[in-house]
């Protein structure tokens, strides 16, 4: 029998800790992009058009919100479980008759939460640049889904497998950080170099970020449903990472 | 039926093992200790009844379910008071055991129980504080409420005094076995040999992964056969022995005699006799009956040599 309750704390566990931390986990966070909007807005004209009726600035809150979205998700995950298996912690809630599956379910479900929230506040504060709107709610949704979901898999899969905090890090300045900057955030692909072009394809990033703003603009590099899919499929792979590395008790109950 | 059963445990690190083929049964409502050196695979144990570690091979079931194949119905019949005093920074004392309640299925009917604990276990002062404002004693005290959130009937204390000072260790000992008279089947490891032998039942000694003893604890202390005469002599007394005691008398101070007696073959009335005769004249007697400490000793040593 399930313990759904058990489940259900776990997951409050969770976002009560960055709650308590919010300033470091939600504020820092969505003022750092706010920095990224006040420079490249100013850097770049907005009246240059990005995609067909869209200027940068419009072009560019969407991108900074999947991508304040993605980097909060994997920090979540990844730095509340890497630190409770430093401390220790981590044996009361191995302890507790709580499955892998609902471990995971809590720790990514967090995850979400915090990524959502961190994306709503960046467009709380873009409000002041640009009213960007949202033509597709229902496909936001799963975008914000998949993209949130497969960083909090990614968060706990680098948190099972890390040894000390630079792996964390490490896992975060040369994977998340460069692949949500070559993302198409802050530049159309069709910019860059026929190379880069052809490699953004195998970048999911890029799908969340371009799918994410289709459904706010209505307008986008490639079709939304092959950026639903390709967020689909990422999010069932980092997903099932994760839960293997659970099940194997890989580090957690070695 | 049976609170802990290990049948045929082992736990390999590589090469290293934890634990061969360990196999013992712990009887429910008993009180009972895991002794051996560091290193000896106590924690291994333990984190397998806990779930915390998985073995190589072999099986082990609390109350009867099995840790692997019925690992929600064993847990929740099990808590563990872990070695480390590992601890969550985010939350204060009431929090974590709010949330250790709740990882358990338990919600607010539960809190009438866990404030009791925090009662029984002296933590009033301190329940609105967070761990790492806490001395190590209160750190323990913490951890030993929190194995109990769930009213768990076998509870399992890896090294519960270790680093704890003596007026402390004696109330947790007496809230322990408070809980073993309420019926809680008490299993402990320790380095305070006294602490095993003056509380539990039944013990198991392990040396190097392998279970070298387990018995009751009156059986095991009569497996060590000797025990020591010390007599404090008169002045001017003659100390020259007959042969017989003298192949049993071991370095003393001055003023001493000390004999090593063997529990059967040598009767405490005829030594006596025959010092008489030798003219030996004493003030006082002592015997030393062996405590768990010459046992251990004594088992741990011969594995070593094996
Ligand atoms: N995670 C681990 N990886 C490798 N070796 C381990 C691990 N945990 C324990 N050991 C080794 O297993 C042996 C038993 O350790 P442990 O159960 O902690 O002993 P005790 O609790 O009796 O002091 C030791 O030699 C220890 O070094
Ligand atoms: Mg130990």
């Amino acid at each position: 029998m399930p313990n759904l309750y058990g489940l259900y704390i776990l997951f409050a566990r969770e976002v009560w800790r960055f709650l308590k931390v919010f300033i470091q986990t939600i504020l820092t966070p969505v003022i750092t992009v706010l920095l990224y909007l006040l420079i490249f807005s100013s850097v770049i004209s907005s009246s240059r058009e990005m995609l067909p009726g869209v200027n940068y600035l419009t072009f560019l809150i969407p991108g900074l919100m999947v991508m304040a979205m993605l980097q909060n998700s994997f920090a979540n995950s990844s730095s509340s479980l890497f630190q409770s298996r430093l401390n220790g912690n981590v044996i009361f809630m191995l302890l507790a008759p709580i499955s892998d599956f609902e471990l995971y379910l809590a720790f990514v479900g967090a995850a979400v939460v915090r990524g959502v929230l961190v994306g709503l506040g960046v467009w709380l504060a873009s409000c002041f640049f640009a009213m960007v709107p949202l033509r597709h709610p229902l496909y936001a949704l799963l975008l914000v889904f998949f993209c949130c979901g497969s960083l909090g898999s990614l968060g706990l899969v680098a948190a099972i497998i890390a040894d000390k905090w630079d792996h964390i890090s490490a896992f975060q300045n040369f994977v998340i950080v460069p692949f949500s900057f070559l993302s198409g955030v802050f530049f159309s692909i069709s910019d860059l170099p026929e190379f880069w072009q052809q490699a953004s394809h195998y970048n999911p990033f890029f799908y969340l970020v371009d799918g994410f703003r289709y459904t706010c603009l209505g307008v986008s590099e490639i079709p939304v449903f092959t950026s639903l899919w390709v967020g689909a499929g990422f999010f069932v792979l980092s997903s099932t990472w994760a839960l293997w590395l659970l099940h194997r008790g890989y580090n957690l109950r070695s | 039926m049976d609170a802990v059963s290990i049948d045929d445990l082992s736990k390999e690190y590589g090469l290293l093992k934890a634990l061969s083929e360990v196999r013992l049964t712990i009887a429910e409502g008993s009180f009972f200790a895991l002794l051996g050196p560091n290193g000896a695979g106590k924690s291994t144990l333990i984190n397998i009844l806990a779930g915390l570690t998985r073995a190589t091979s072999g099986r082990a079931a609390i109350l009867g379910c099995d840790v692997r194949r019925q690992w929600r119905k064993a847990r929740r019949q099990l808590g563990v008071v872990p070695q480390e005093l590992a601890y969550d920074p985010f939350f204060t004392v009431r929090e974590m055991l709010t949330l250790q309640s709740g990882y358990f299925g338990l919600g607010k009917e539960n809190r009438p129980w866990l404030n009791e604990l925090i009662v029984a276990l002296d933590l009033e002062d301190k329940i609105d504080t967070t761990m790492n404002h806490l001395s190590g004693g209160m750190k323990r005290r913490v951890l030993i409420a929190q194995a109990l959130v769930h009213r768990p009937p076998v509870v399992i204390l890896d090294e519960p005094t270790a680093g704890v000072d003596v007026a402390l260790r004696a109330q947790l000992w007496s809230f322990i076995r408070g809980l073993n008279a309420k019926g809680h089947t008490i299993i402990l490891t320790t380095h305070y040999l006294e602490e095993a032998e003056s509380m539990c039942e039944k013990i198991a000694i392990l040396d190097r992964g392998r279970l070298v003893a387990l018995a009751p604890k009156d059986e095991l202390l009569s497996r060590y056969s000797w025990r020591q005469l010390r007599l404090q002599l008169v002045p001017e007394s003659p100390v020259v022995l007959p042969d017989v005691l003298e192949a049993k008398r071991q370095a003393a101070p001055q003023g001493e005699l000390l004999l090593r007696l063997h529990r059967e073959h040598d009767h405490i009335g005829e030594v006596l006799a025959a010092l008489e005769q030798a003219g030996v004249k004493f003030s006082d007697l002592w015997i030393h009956e062996p405590g768990l400490t010459e046992v251990y000793t004594e088992l741990t040593a011969v594995e070593n040599h094996a």
